[in-house]
């Protein structure tokens, strides 16, 4: 096979644009977890319990857990792609990441909707 | 004045190595160019590039003490001693000081640094207005000297695939050109995840540019610019 660099992918501002994004989204929910926490100040299990199983308070967290994942889908893969240059490498660990993430992913699903 | 300089000549040493010089420097010898050429004058093995010597040509960009700089425009006086002269990271050696550049070059070649513009070419220049030229300011300055690019850790680890700094801020020198036609062609050429989104905005180039360009905020308008196309 001919060894020349070929790049010029044509992408990469979506996954730009979606990592401030998700960034923007989390930050909101951090913030309005502190003010429910503040308020709400729930001081036992039951109360906790209570709290999440609001369904605008899931929404919430799933939103969050969402936005997390894709954040860190891009973050862990421009990671991969500044210091793993072996493409076979690169893609066994971008796939491994993807499954961990989907896994979180449904993982809090079960969590907040138990 | 202490000096720990690098040294490797491929045709004689297994490896690289520093090499000190302990020397008089004569009141005349204001800036570290002046001082290496006294250097030369002792030990002329040294080699090094060098030619404007005052900061127009980027020929003597080197490593001092830790930072990329032009050799010429940094005076002696506030250096800590012993002053430790590198050739420039992330760019193979040819000799001493003296790296090889082809690759950087090569990045700089392919954002096309020339105006496009298909018009027929006009009797007189090709004018604009005050408000069309200050959009180029902060852009057309940069001699090439390397130290942005050689300073930014993501060229280090892609320097086959990501422009660099120095390549980025020539790319929108051009998309900031009034009488450039070209513009949707060079955002599509830069519109990678090598090429261009390889920057994370960590600004070392800015820390380097020995013009006091900022090229992170040529990249994030670059940015801009393809998110307004895009949205």
């Amino acid at each position: 096979m001919v060894k020349r660099i070929v790049t010029g992918a044509h992408y990469g501002l979506r996954d730009w644009l979606a990592q401030r994004i998700t960034a923007v989204v989390m930050a909101i929910y951090i913030l309005l977890l502190a003010v429910v926490l503040l308020v709400s100040a729930p001081h036992d299990h039951v109360a906790w319990k209570a709290l999440f199983s609001e369904q605008w308070m899931r929404i919430a967290s799933f939103l969050f857990f969402v936005s997390l994942c894709w954040h860190a889908w891009i973050g862990m893969r421009n990671i991969l792609m500044d210091y793993v240059h072996a493409t076979g490498t690169r893609l066994t660990l971008q796939v491994l990441v993807i499954l961990s993430l989907l896994f979180y992913a449904v993982w809090s699903v079960d969590i907040l909707w138990s | 004045m202490r000096f720990s300089i690098y040294r490797y000549d491929p045709d004689k040493d297994d490896k690289p190595y520093m090499q000190d010089y302990d020397i008089e420097l004569e009141p005349s010898d204001r800036m570290l160019l002046d001082a290496l050429i006294r250097i030369k004058s002792i030990d002329d093995s040294l080699s090094l590039r060098r030619s404007c010597r005052e900061g127009v040509c980027g020929s003597d960009a080197m490593n001092i003490n830790g930072r990329n700089g032009l050799a010429c425009i940094t005076p002696v006086a506030g250096l800590k001693e012993p002053v430790e002269l590198r050739p420039l990271p992330g760019l193979p050696v040819i000799r001493d000081l003296i790296v090889d550049m082809t690759q950087f070059f090569k990045q700089y070649h392919s954002i096309k640094p020339y105006l496009i513009n298909n018009d027929p070419p006009p009797e007189t220049e090709r004018l604009q207005s005050p408000e069309e030229k200050a959009e180029l300011d902060g852009a057309y300055e940069c001699i090439l000297c390397a130290c942005c690019t050689t300073a930014c850790p993501s060229f280090w680890w892609n320097p086959d695939k990501f422009v660099g700094p120095a390549g980025l801020l020539q790319a929108y020198r051009f998309l900031a050109d009034s009488r450039d036609q070209a513009s949707a062609e060079r955002l599509d050429n830069l519109e990678d995840p090598y090429r261009l989104f390889r920057c994370h905005s960590i600004m070392n180039c800015v820390d380097a540019c020995p013009k006091g360009l900022n090229p992170t905020s040529a990249i994030g308008k670059i940015k801009d610019m393809m998110v307004k196309r895009t949205v």
